[in-house]
């Protein structure tokens, strides 16, 4: 029993913990902090109440914007269907059901009634309730219960729960990418535990948190950014532990090019950069060289005490002082930054990653072009876009090019169900498109070209109204 | 080589996966001295495949060559032998993130089937799960852990021989998720609930039958599941293609300018682009996923 409180450590709420919010189909993801007050579906509360709870509880919001955890009960509906009606052809729509005003409504929730009493009151006071079939009294009180019920369940955060949360509130800023969209992704890219990764993404960091997730600390991501600095804010919401961030790498595509022309300037000024780049990794491939030297901090404690000389006139010192620790400060973020940058050119240096996962919204050809080049032979790529002709370009450069196999361009349709005693059908709404998949194999082009060979390359189109592309 | 780990080379035990071009594959069980046959010609594993470098190309016998890819689930998914009907990777995505599967899961899975579903639960849970499979036929499941240990991956697994329904998956208050590919799932409702945390968990029942999914929902409903939610993927392949559309010849315009495009090339004016086809035939259905949450109990 003991050991079933250490057990449950880890599933209570913490202050500081990164948290979904959720109501209905509805998710917001939110950092636990002492007094924020949160707004969530029309409706603002604080989040103390909940440290120390298990994820998964259920809140009532009261007065005052506090939570309390919710009995788990199993009332499953306010009234056992005592009366019910056969089919509709009493029910009139003449606005007239409702006995209640809005006004009576607003008085009956000053007056605290929680959201089960005010559907009670609404049931009453409805003239047509009884006549209504057994099936459409439950949708009623399913939809009051929406309406009426403040409550909201606090979840850890996940990849399923991410990837909905972003498709329903946000999609703009993730390219449109659906939920089983980035689950085909992460399989057809292989994505595993002690792998080296390649992700180039617009998606706010869902993507790349997705991939972090499926690697669970073992192994490296390499971050492809494009512009001033990384964006990854949704990787922040998977509330990682801190070891995740350890396999975390970044490099800007912007020195690619001069990484591919061994041009690429890292090694500035330390000599010794190549020993310390490592100490960043956690997890080193075991092909690459381990320096694992862990000589860094130390240079640089001792390259600050170096820093004031001569003692003479105090003010002037500590100005001098003062200038000269900041300037250092800068020397120490520079230094770190370039390490950074060391470190993410020596993962790629090799030439040797395991898989490469695109999503953006740029063009992705020649982000894809551009990026293969790291991928070791025989290894998944895919790259998302929200457009398919943009990844007709992509098929058909690579077919030129070779170097690749298995190419399938691909998209997937997505239903959901309504799953009742006979009232099963498939829900009304559906996705219209969650986006297009280019899916391959790298595999190896020395030799001879592989243009021009048996496999049939697509075929002169002068010749063919409708010709096949193989590969 | 193994379905955890990618290797650099070939080695003598490796599986590998010849691929000879569009959609042709063959899974090639790697051993000295061996050979073997394709369209190409031969492929002599002692000279053409140990100690290559994975996704190199291989010249066969008659000239022509192919290329040697390192396995993967996905790969191993389209060249498995079949003694089932298998899941499919469009399918296992959904599975694999709905279930919420990642490196450290405990997962319980019935029947095993043809093993398709299992590699990539366990490239997924690798190095730190453990994936608890049964299989009430006998055959079946003994061929399947034979593949796990020719695989390298059967630290990860333990294969059961027995009947899901009657009695169980062989662990209790374990598994952070249940996977049920079986004739009456609502029978194994309890069992799945059983071999759960009591933390909780995610489960999730592929059924062809609507009817299925139907008496799954209520089981899982009268079990206390809850978020329970049934839903359909289906993959699209578009195939790319040039086109070469005809344009049609209205005569001179009326208004003059007649001499303007020669008439030879109006005869065979057409336009040329790149666009995508669908398939002839394509799989319409393959199965109902139904997942549900399992909360703490």
């Amino acid at each position: 029993m003991a050991d079933n409180g250490d057990e449950d450590a880890q599933y209570r709420i913490k202050e500081g913990d990164y948290v979904v919010l959720k109501r209905g189909d509805i998710f917001k993801a939110v950092q636990i902090q002492p007094k924020k007050k949160v707004v969530f579906e029309k409706q603002w509360f604080f989040l103390d109440n909940a440290v120390g709870h298990l994820y998964s509880t259920t809140f009532e919001i009261v007065s005052g914007g506090t939570l309390q955890p919710q009995r788990p009960k199993s009332t499953q509906s306010t009234c056992d269907a005592k009366e019910a009606g056969t089919d509709n052809r009493n029910i009139v729509d003449d606005g007239k059901s409702q006995k209640l005003t809005r006004e009576d409504i607003e008085t009956l929730k000053e007056q605290g009634l929680k959201g089960q009493e005010i559907i009670q009151q609404l049931i009453e006071n409805s003239t047509t309730f009884r006549d209504k079939t057994e099936f459409a009294q439950e949708k009623y009180i399913k939809k009051k219960k929406k309406k009426y019920e403040n409550i909201v369940t606090i979840l850890k955060p996940s990849c399923r729960i991410m990837a909905m949360m972003y498709h329903g509130r946000e999609p703009g800023k993730i390219c449109h990418l659906r939920y089983d969209t980035l689950a085909q992704m992460l399989t057809l890219a292989n994505i595993h535990a002690g792998s080296k990764v390649l992700v180039f993404e617009t998606c706010a960091g869902l993507v790349l948190g997705a991939v972090m997730e499926r690697m669970g600390g073992y192994g490296s991501v390499i971050q492809m950014y494009p512009g001033g600095g990384p964006v990854r804010a949704g990787v922040e919401s998977f509330g990682f532990p801190t070891h995740f961030h350890d396999m975390l790498h970044e490099f800007p595509i912007c020195h690619v090019n001069a990484l591919l022309a061994g041009t690429l300037d890292t090694t500035a000024k330390d000599p010794n950069a190549d020993a310390a780049q490592s100490s960043s990794t956690a997890e080193e491939e075991p092909t690459q060289p381990d320096p694992g030297q862990q000589g860094s901090p130390e240079e640089q404690s001792m390259d600050t005490s170096s820093g004031p000389d001569p003692p003479q006139d105090q003010d002037k010192e500590e100005k001098e002082k003062r200038k000269e620790l900041k300037a250092q400060e800068k020397k120490v973020k520079m230094e770190e930054k370039r390490k950074k940058l060391a470190a993410a050119a020596a993962q790629l240096e090799g030439q040797n990653a395991d898989g490469l996962v695109i999503a953006s919204r740029f063009h992705p050809c020649p982000v894809l072009i551009g990026l293969l080049k790291f991928l070791a032979p025989s290894r998944p790529f895919v790259v998302y876009s929200q457009y398919k002709e943009a990844l007709i370009e992509c098929y058909t450069k690579l077919k030129e090019q070779g170097g690749t196999v298995n190419l399938r361009l691909t998209d997937t349709w997505l239903r959901h169900y309504q799953v009742l005693p006979n009232r099963t059908h498939p829900v009304l709404l559906m996705s219209g498109g969650g986006g297009y998949l280019l899916s391959g194999t790298t595999v190896a082009t020395d030799n001879s070209k592989p243009a021009g060979s048996q496999r049939a390359e697509e075929p002169a189109s002068k010749r063919l109204k409708l010709t096949d592309t193989e590969g | 080589m193994s379905f955890v780990e990618y290797s650099e080379f070939i080695q003598d035990g490796d599986v590998a996966i010849v691929y000879l071009g569009h959609d042709s594959m063959m899974p090639v069980k790697v051993q000295q001295g061996a050979q073997t046959q394709t369209r190409y010609g031969v492929i002599r594993h002692s000279t053409d495949l140990i100690g290559q470098r994975y996704g190199s190309k291989v010249t066969c016998s008659k000239g022509g060559w192919v290329h040697v890819l390192h396995p993967t689930p996905e790969l191993w998914t389209v060249n498995l032998p079949h003694r089932t009907q298998i899941l499919y990777t469009t399918d296992i995505a959904n599975i694999t993130m709905m279930l919420e599967l990642k490196p450290g899961s405990i997962v319980c899975e019935s029947g095993t089937g043809s093993g398709s579903l299992s590699h990539a639960i366990l490239r997924t849970i690798a190095p730190t799960g453990h994936l608890h499979t049964v299989e009430f036929h006998q055959q079946r499941a003994e061929k399947v852990a034979e593949e796990f240990r020719e695989h390298r991956v059967a630290h990860l697994v333990t294969v059961r021989n027995q009947d899901v329904c009657k009695e169980g998956f062989g662990v209790t208050g374990v598994a952070d998720a249940v996977f049920l590919d079986i004739p009456c799932p609502w029978e194994a409702v309890g069992h799945a609930k059983a071999a759960m945390k009591k933390q909780g968990g995610r489960v999730c029942s592929f059924s062809p039958c609507i009817e299925q999914v139907q008496r799954t929902c209520e089981a899982l409903a009268a079990q206390g599941f809850e978020e329970i939610s049934t839903l359909e993927v289906l993959l699209r392949v578009h195939d790319v293609r040039t086109v070469t559309l005809p344009l049609p010849d209205f005569g001179p315009d009326a208004a003059g300018e007649t001499a303007a495009p020669p008439p030879a090339a109006q005869n065979h004016a057409s336009l040329t682009c790149k666009t995508t086809t669908p398939p002839r035939e394509m799989a319409g259905h393959t199965g109902y996923l139904t997942f549900a949450t399992k909360p703490r109990t």
